[in-house]
């Protein structure tokens, strides 16, 4: 990868550090907190409370949630997605559609999965689209979220771009809170691993309060969000 | 438009803002409605366990990262350049406006979007862009009322259309764009959808702000609930991302801590709607992301509060919790500060970053009650930065205006010097002759001016006390 370019950077920084009275930092060794309350919200909570909290929170977040044994899903899923309208649908390249032996219900749809070759095709699909399908990958009880870690192939444009969203969020990804998901994306930053160029924390519809304060949902993105809780193990 | 909003004086702003009744009924409104909900979410929140412990935590990784501002910058900006993005640091808000010039230039892009940012606010930004012709469209609900309403000001720093009522913005909207359907915020809102749905689809060039940046992962987080931030960085094929320095977290640890502190501090969200991570990458085949990015890191006089009494106000996270508290605030509002930056924190920033020239009175704009301290998620000392302004303008230090400073000076010399305070008395009636009337002052200058307009105020005697007592004294041995 080619690197970027860094202007203006040692005066820059030099005038903070003179500013401080000292030299420049060249090493740091980060403290261990004093305080770290985050490690102890719902600290030994079981999966069955964190699911309790999870739907209790979508509430709040407008978001309807389906609960659902994973034998059943293809069954749910299009029934979902008649409820919410139907059609035209655009999904991602991601294994997981195979996996839950989704493919065969989608294609009584019109659907379009994501293709790299057909470049900003995808873009005019997804914009038309009524509904996008995607796969959470980790889920927050506390605040009713789904976390998107993005690639070229799942891509980022399915749950913003089409009227609804629906998440199929398999039960093995719940995790108390934004705590436990920033764990696991703090250590493969630490090991050195390049992350996702766009982790996307979605919870519910887009919305805005700018009008009077008034709660309008369904802003530029999803105008509707429903999540489909499988039960996969 | 730069940080100033306005060409009045305070006082008549502040006069002009008193007089406006449906935006002060919106400020009383939305100042309880969102206190109502910052509670809720933070003390009120069981789950959470100890509020004050949040805030222990929020104010001691502030802390570490603004004395150590200068190697999280560094790092942060070896991983935004490892990962293929661009890093310029701005000192002042012509160099950053400047560089975002020229990079759009080169590209000869002329469609911009943008997200809500007030450093691009700050800076000028939106202006330098239309100078070089580039069509700029705010995305944001807020700030698109704005724009769309004759370049409108913010008053609040988290919702800055707060003193617009819908049948006004319905009215901008057609006068402005064509709009043909009711005041209600549903159809408004599907309005600015569809408007900027297209806009978004055509953009050359996507700009946002900055919550916080992680340093050891070159990532920009965003904190959003339109979805409206998520379209500006997915669809144009340049990213510039425009961040006030002090805006940084070590690593994602911390940005967990802060997010929270942020969402639940500013609307009483446990998340808002999009907690956005935004990495450059420069993968050729990806179709939904920006091909180029460039990150802005700006100064713009934030370094002036380094290593003096106000550093902790680099400690901010602009949930504007304080704005929501503040007894002031909800009688003037927010245009009246003067500044993109109102309440307590406006009042203790915006003398940093403008001057005591420009923003010397804010400090006065509060009535010391400690409320802004108490409802601050990093615990900055608000109210007692407010105070130290105070010492800081009526002693010259900083930059007061030269009538200002030299009243102070001369209080300063007259008070420390009995024959100048004798002159002191003399004078003093002298320079209020031309507002005294019959021994009343009717129309006073200055901080006298509200006062004035509803009663009068008794004017320095001629015959001061001193005197007067000496004569009585006097008077009476001779009566005795």
């Amino acid at each position: 990868m080619t690197r970027g370019m860094i202007q203006h950077r040692e005066p820059f920084l030099n005038t903070i550090a003179e500013r401080l009275g000292r030299d420049r930092r060249q090493s740091l060794h980060k403290p261990s907190w004093q305080y770290q309350p985050q490690l102890e919200v719902y600290k030994g909570h079981s999966q069955e409370n964190l699911l309790t909290i999870f739907i209790e929170a979508c509430e709040s977040v407008h978001t309807e949630v389906r609960e659902i044994v994973t034998m059943d899903l293809a069954r749910r899923l299009n029934e979902t997605i008649e409820d919410y309208g139907g059609g035209p649908i655009v999904i991602g390249k991601d294994q997981r559609f195979v996996d839950f032996k989704l493919m065969e219900t989608l294609q009584a749809f019109e659907v379009h999965q994501w293709d790299l070759q057909l470049r900003q095709e995808n873009i005019e699909k997804a914009a038309e689209a009524n509904i996008g399908i995607s796969f959470s990958d980790i889920s927050l009880a506390e605040s009713g979220t789904t976390v998107f870690l993005h690639n070229k192939e799942k891509a980022r444009a399915i749950s913003l771009l089409p009227r609804c969203s629906i998440v199929i969020i398999p039960k093995s990804t719940l995790v108390p809170r934004i705590t436990q998901a920033v764990q696991e994306i703090d250590q493969r930053v630490k090991a050195g691993e390049e992350i996702e160029a766009y982790i996307n924390m979605i919870s519910g519809p887009s919305n805005s309060a700018d009008i009077e304060m008034n709660l309008v949902i369904g802003v530029h993105g999803p105008v509707k969000v429903v999540y489909l809780l499988v039960n996969d193990r | 438009m730069p940080m100033k909003i306005g060409t009045e004086p305070f006082f008549e702003r502040v006069d002009h803002s008193l007089h406006d009744d449906f935006m002060r009924q919106a400020m009383v409104s939305a100042q309880d409605s969102l206190r109502n909900r910052k509670l809720a979410a933070t003390t009120e929140d069981e789950s959470l366990l100890d509020w004050e412990l949040w805030r222990n935590a929020g104010e001691e990784i502030r802390r570490h990262t603004l004395e150590n501002l200068d190697y999280y910058l560094e790092q942060l900006s070896e991983h935004y350049a490892a990962r293929g993005g661009h890093v310029f640091f701005a000192s002042t808000a012509e160099e950053a406006n400047q560089y975002i010039q020229e990079t759009i230039q080169k590209k000869q892009a002329k469609r911009v979007v943008k997200a809500k940012s007030m450093v691009t606010e700050e800076i000028g930004l939106n202006e330098a862009l239309e100078d070089i012709g580039c069509h700029v469209l705010e995305s944001d609900l807020a700030e698109y009322i704005l724009q769309i309403d004759d370049h409108d000001r913010p008053s609040h720093i988290v919702v800055p259309s707060l003193h617009k009522n819908k049948e006004q913005i319905r009215d901008a909207f057609k006068e402005k764009r064509g709009y043909s359907a009711s005041e209600k915020p549903e159809e408004l809102a599907a309005f600015a959808r569809k408007d900027l749905r297209e806009a978004f689809l055509k953009a050359e060039v996507g700009i946002t702000g900055c919550n916080f940046a992680v340093a050891d992962s070159g990532t920009i987080a965003l904190v959003t609930n339109e979805g409206n931030a998520n379209m500006v960085a997915t669809l144009p094929d340049t990213l510039i991302t425009v961040m006030g320095m002090e805006r940084i977290v070590p690593s994602w640890e911390e940005l967990d801590v802060l997010v929270t502190l942020l969402c639940r501090s500013a609307v009483g969200q446990k998340l808002t709607t999009y907690v956005t991570g935004l990495t450059p990458d420069l993968e050729a085949d990806s179709i939904d992301s920006p091909k180029d990015y460039h990150l802005v890191i700006v100064d713009g006089g934030r370094s002036k509060a380094l290593g003096t009494e106000f550093q902790s106000v680099l400690h901010c996270i602009r949930c504007a919790a304080c704005v929501n508290v503040c007894p002031v605030y909800r009688h003037i509002g927010g245009q009246a500060y003067g500044s993109i930056y109102q309440g307590p924190i406006g009042a203790v920033l915006s003398p940093i970053l403008g001057g005591y020239e420009e923003y010397g009175e804010l400090p006065y704009a509060s009535s010391l009650c400690a409320a802004c301290t108490e409802a601050c998620p990093v615990k900055i000392p608000l109210h007692e930065l407010l105070i130290k302004h105070r010492q800081r303008y009526v002693a010259g230090g900083g930059h007061p205006k030269v009538s200002e400073k030299l009243s102070m000076k001369a209080f300063g010399m007259g008070a420390s010097s009995p024959l100048l305070f004798k002159m002191a008395r003399e004078v003093v009636p002298t320079m209020l002759a031309p507002f005294t009337q019959d021994d009343r002052i009717e129309q006073g200058p200055g901080p006298m001016k509200l006062w004035t307009k509803i009663r009068d105020f008794p004017a320095p005697s001629r015959t001061n006390f001193r005197k007067w007592f000496a004569d009585h004294t006097q008077k009476m041995g001779d009566d005795l």
